[in-house]
């Protein structure tokens, strides 16, 4: 009972309430108070990760498991981290009667240097680099063997063509009567009206997914979120 | 001694040797920032701390920061140790990786967690006063309101949810949990029916033949209308599994397929194409922030 029904009527008593709000103005209120308490419970849910990861990766270091210097490494930078930015360490207010107030990534803080000098950094060079993997995959698997994969080769070229400099010079003799067919044109077509009308099926085809998902949770058909009962 | 290892020696010990005289030999060096003091109430007579701004070399009041410099050839290494994996995994590599998990878990702790959802939605809350003449002032203005004790819920299903961590009574954390995949799955059924259902279509329901101000038809215009309606009904048909693809049904969905390929290979495109401004933008940083080689945006004297 109060493992897996009293949760599914959680589940149900609040989903119900989120989309009655819709419909009953007056019950929007408690709309924006469930989202601040959902707000809440997420900071709570960053505290249960943060936990996690700082004892698995205390574990990996104490058992002196391969890799374990790289924990090491992961737990002080995580450490760090955490601490200059709940102490605020260099932030200065703009109040001399409130230090505490100033923002907690006010220019010149340690949270500030972190952020600037180490995660910036960090997660550009880490998306920059599937650039070239981006590019390597695209390589070893797109080959035009059949209709289709040749119309994604061709979408893909013209549309990276038609969006950078090369394309328009590479087609710049073209009169303006034909500007259809120029690279920049043909981007405006594939964008305009392919991908308009595949982005716009893809989205209403997810909509209802998530329609007939919520619905399964709402009325506890699926409660595969409250994993088994060993949990 | 290894061949590889030979190799790799003689390039850091030449990148090192760039460095240097670089740093030492060019005009203005290289991988330095600057800063100059601001008053940070500058209204006020009493108030007379100071603050420190980014300001470039040639502002008479630039002084140079060892914390900013150190931060910059910090940003520098991890940009490099981040790149070295093209070649290779590599202990700079995992180091670096290492640093990124540790750094943006608590990173998102702290700003999304803490100081944007637990002090002001939780705790200035359940304790204005304290909060507002703590870390939130403007609380206090014109008078800190009343504690709202309805709040008490979210902090004992926060700690419910912290149960989890427990050896033993985890599943006292499906409660919280279960509030929030309930809010999550109502106001997502409801935004998504709303924003991408009814929406998507309501922008499909557009008309086949425009006619322009001299009431004559314009081709163009009723050609890509035409198209973009037809092809929403074409992927339609082809996500639609209800009835077997074949005959008219089966050669509609053909095309819609062909719709969806044109769709991927565009959403292709602008995927490398931002992955190459995100690249672009650190090989900048590498030339013009960190060695000077480069100054598009007029920074500093020039290169």
């Amino acid at each position: 009972m109060l493992k897996s029904t009293f949760p599914w009527l959680i589940v149900a008593v609040t989903g119900c309430v989120m989309i009655a709000a819709f419909f009953v103005p007056p019950l929007a209120e408690w709309k924006n108070e469930a989202g601040a308490w959902f707000e809440i419970l997420a900071a709570m849910a960053f505290v249960v990760g943060g936990a996690n990861l700082f004892a698995q990766h205390l574990k990996k270091i104490s058992a002196r498991r391969a890799g374990w210097g790289y924990s090491a490494v992961t737990l002080f930078s995580f450490v760090v981290t955490l601490v200059v930015g709940l102490f605020k360490v260099g932030v200065i207010g703009e109040d001399p009667n409130y230090p505490w107030a100033g923002h907690y990534q006010a220019e010149g803080s340690a949270l500030w240097w972190l952020y600037q000098f180490a995660y910036q950094p960090l997660i550009g060079t880490m998306f920059a680099l599937l650039a070239f993997y981006v590019a390597s995959a695209a390589f070893r698997a797109f080959r035009a063997k059949n209709t289709e994969a040749t119309m994604l080769l061709t979408a893909a070229f013209i549309v990276l063509l038609g969006r950078t400099y090369a394309g328009t010079w590479l087609t710049s003799a073209v009169p303006d009567d034909y500007s259809a067919l120029t690279f920049p044109g043909m981007t405006a077509i594939i964008l305009g009206v392919f991908n308009t009308a595949g982005q716009r099926a893809i989205m209403i085809g997810i909509a209802l997914g998530v329609a007939a998902t919520s619905l399964k949770v709402l009325l506890g058909v699926d409660r595969s979120y409250l994993g088994s009962d060993g949990d | 001694m290894k061949r590889e290892t030979i190799i790799w020696t003689v390039l850091f010990v030449a990148g090192g040797l760039f460095l240097v005289v670089r740093g030492t030999q060019s005009d203005h060096g290289l991988g330095r920032q600057y800063v100059k003091q601001v008053r940070v109430n500058p209204q006020s007579a009493t108030d007379l701390r100071v603050k420190f701004k980014e300001a470039p070399p040639t502002d008479r009041q630039a002084q140079l920061s060892i914390p900013r410099t150190v931060g910059l050839w910090v940003a520098a290494f991890f940009t490099l140790a981040i790149l070295s994996f093209l070649y290779r995994d590599n202990i700079f590599y995992k180091i670096a990786e290492s640093v990124m998990v540790g750094v943006s878990a608590a990173w998102y702790m702290v700003t999304a967690g803490f100081w944007e959802a637990i002090i002001p939605k939780l705790l200035a809350n359940l304790a204005p006063e304290t909060i507002g003449s703590w870390a939130l002032p403007d609380l206090l203005k014109p008078k800190p309101p009343d504690p709202k004790l309805l709040s008490l819920v979210p902090l004992v299903l926060g700690i419910m949810l912290l149960c989890r961590l427990l050896p033993r009574g985890g599943w006292i954390g499906r409660w919280p949990l279960a509030f929030i995949v309930g809010v999550f799955a109502g106001i997502r059924m409801i935004g998504f029916l709303e924003a991408d259902f009814v929406s998507q279509i309501r922008s499909s329901i557009i008309p086949l033949v425009v006619m322009t101000d001299a009431g004559r038809v314009n081709l163009w215009a009723s050609l890509r209308n035409t198209g973009l309606v037809f092809g929403v009904l074409a992927c339609l048909a082809y996500f639609f599994f209800s009835v077997e693809h074949r005959g008219l049904v089966g050669r509609l969905a053909r095309v819609g397929v062909w719709y969806l390929m044109i769709t991927f290979g565009a959403s292709f495109a602008f995927t490398v194409m931002g992955r190459i401004a995100l690249l672009a933008g650190r090989i900048t940083f590498l030339f013009d922030d960190w060695l000077w080689l480069i100054d598009p945006a007029g920074k500093r004297w020039g290169p």
